[in-house]
């Protein structure tokens, strides 16, 4: 069953669309990553299935409601989001920041319930943070922050969690290490994971289902199988990949590729999407 | 070790408790009043001041401190809270370390209406000051959203930033043309020379529930300001009305920086320094930081306001200026630590 999907999605800022007649469907309890080359409109589908920014046309539904009639609140208790790098928390400790985790689910001035400390507290647990507690967030590294942060989202209790590219600005152990934390909570908790991610042998090896956009559409939509084929990284990234198998995983990997030279970059289809707009200061 | 672990969260962290800080707060405030009712021009000792709150007896000193200097430090304690609380809401709203009441055209406004209504108005009373200040307050920020609604794209901060401090110096410039052409400069720089001179207990009864109700309504909403001064994806996420909360901390700031203008006239620095300052012993947390500001912003402004009685006594050193003379060497401590005394 699917419980959340988009239904001829446009969004954009005036005449310039970014995301035109998009229909996706997120499997329920699966991981499922956005790739696309920049400016795809990945991060604006996410933000759109997450009412950050309101689409201009067609709907985004869960369990059966448009969720731009629902209630914000009500919406908090069921979709957690980590926006793309949040800036710093200005001085709050580890705790603190995770607490407001507990929000959608606080009446008034927001003093915290004995359950509300039982799930921060395994919300740090879970994410490998509970060490950094009473730290201040902005002393941590970028790998234990950005684990703080999915610790917040934890602690929203929701059984859908979005991510923006979690893995920016982090080393490669660091990358791994909040993926698996990913797989962990999807695998064990059954919880319903919606990343965009850059790098493909990672979207491959993760996700259960992935979805290629291009020009703020779907290009091709399934589990890495389908995608990570020599022609859907032709149409989407345009480039010449060759396809192998990871040794250790068995998952498909995009072993090297070349940037397709010659033929047209489909300058043609890009044009009605971006205008030349007119730059007036 | 995980059961050791748990121990530990049980435990609190050891700081000083919020509560105590508060309480410190208030006694400074309180001990300040008193300072600042002792003080002054005419000799006056704390014993005439008990008097004069708690009794109804009569006596020369005791007149002063009712409707003199009674009334104009209330006036000082109301005007430093809501410049302090409107500078901390601004800082949160914006995540920017220098906002101040007047980064978004308030104080400007309010400013250019108090020229407007001396120069065509001269003969408005008080109440009608005030309203012109709250819709000048008003006005001004909505010239600044407006500018930030021209382009296409949305508002961005940096745009938003601009557009405030381009129609803030129109306003002023504005309010100084007037002033000149219709001659009133110096009743509308008097206003604001004067400081806290001559309030009048009927001015307060006008003007501080304004404040009381500016304060309140920020204080009500402080957890909110927090979790939109993290990030305002986050704050969607979590189930924000981001808009609404906006709209509301927005009127708070109207009726505060609004209120501060027609009782004082443009008082710069309380408010950005004042929530830096609060910083330092209580967080980030806005329900901590609002509080505090109110009570050290009052706490500030009656320091500031003896000071400019006793410094040049009996001549009167016009408040605006100790303040700016006070608030220099903090703006640059800020510049140069980088707006880190902002975390």
């Amino acid at each position: 069953m699917v419980r959340l999907y988009t239904e001829n999605l446009k969004i954009g800022y005036g005449e310039r669309l970014i995301v035109k007649n998009l229909n996706a469907e997120i499997p329920d309890k699966k991981i499922t990553t956005i790739i696309g080359p920049n400016g795809c409109g990945k991060s604006t589908l996410l933000k759109a299935m997450t009412r950050i920014i309101s689409q201009q046309a067609g709907t985004v539904v869960l369990d059966g409601r448009d969720i731009s009639k629902e209630h914000t609140k009500l919406l908090a208790k069921k979709m957690a989001i980590l926006p793309q790098s949040p800036e710093s928390a200005s001085g709050l400790t580890v705790a603190e920041l995770v607490s407001y985790g507990r929000f959608p689910h606080q009446q008034g001035f927001g003093r915290l319930s004995k359950k509300d400390m039982d799930v921060i507290d395994w919300a740090l647990d879970v994410t490998g943070t509970f060490d950094y507690k009473f730290l201040p967030v902005d002393s941590l590294s970028g790998g234990q922050r950005q684990r703080v942060w999915i610790a917040m989202a934890l602690a929203q209790e929701t059984e859908i969690i979005f991510l923006d590219e979690p893995t920016t600005y982090l080393d490669m152990a660091h990358q791994l290490e909040v993926l698996e934390l990913l797989q962990k909570l999807n695998l064990e908790q059954g919880r319903t994971i919606i990343m965009v991610l850059h790098d493909l042998n990672q979207a491959a090896r993760f996700a259960d289902y992935i979805i290629a956009m291009k020009d703020g559409q779907v290009i091709k939509a399934g589990d890495c199988e389908a995608v990570m084929t020599h022609d859907v990284l032709k149409k989407v990234f345009h480039i010449d990949a060759q396809i192998g198998r990871d040794p250790r995983t068995n998952k498909p990997m995009c072993i090297t590729y070349n940037l397709l030279r010659g033929d047209k970059r489909n300058e043609k289809a890009a044009t009605p999407i971006y205008p030349a707009v007119s730059v007036n200061y | 070790m995980k059961e050791k672990m748990r121990l530990m969260t049980t435990e609190k962290r050891r700081t000083i408790p919020f509560t105590v800080k508060l309480i410190a707060g208030i006694l400074v405030l309180l001990g300040m009043f008193v300072i600042a009712m002792v003080f002054g021009a005419a000799h006056i000792t704390v014993h005439d001041v008990w008097l004069a709150l708690t009794s109804s007896s009569k006596s020369e000193e005791i007149s002063i401190i009712r409707d003199i200097r009674l009334p104009r430090e209330m006036a000082a304690i109301f005007v430093g809270a809501a410049l302090a609380v409107s500078g901390a809401i601004m800082q949160g709203l914006t995540k920017n370390p220098l906002a101040d009441p007047g980064l978004l055209g308030l104080t400007a406004g309010a400013y250019a209406a108090l020229a407007v209504t001396k120069a065509f108005f001269p003969s408005v009373g008080y109440f009608g000051i005030t309203i012109a200040c709250f819709i000048g307050a008003s006005a001004g920020t909505l010239m600044v959203f407006g500018i930030g609604a021209m382009k296409r794209g949305g508002f961005s901060p940096l745009r938003i930033v601009l557009a405030g401090s381009a129609v803030s110096t129109f306003l002023y410039a504005a309010a100084d043309g007037l002033g000149l052409f219709y001659k009133v400069s110096k009743n509308i720089s008097m206003w604001t020379a004067g400081g806290m001179v001559g309030t009048t207990w009927g001015q307060l009864k006008l003007i501080v529930p304004f404040i009381v109700i500016g304060i309140v309504i920020a204080i009500l909403f402080a957890r909110q300001l927090t979790i939109l001064s993290l990030n305002e994806e986050v704050a969607v996420g979590l189930g924000q009305k981001t808009a609404q909360i906006k709209t509301i901390l927005f009127i708070a700031n109207i009726l505060l920086a609004g209120a501060a203008v027609a009782l004082v006239g443009n008082m710069v620095f309380i408010g950005l320094m004042i929530p830096h300052i609060v910083r330092a012993f209580v967080g980030t947390d806005y329900r901590f930081i609002l509080p505090m500001a109110a009570i050290s912003g009052a706490s500030f402004m009656l320091l500031a306001d003896t000071l400019g009685r006793t410094i040049h006594a009996p001549y009167e050193t016009p408040v605006a200026a100790i303040v700016a003379i006070m608030g220099l060497p903090f703006f640059l401590l800020i510049v140069r630590k980088g707006g880190k005394a902002f975390s």
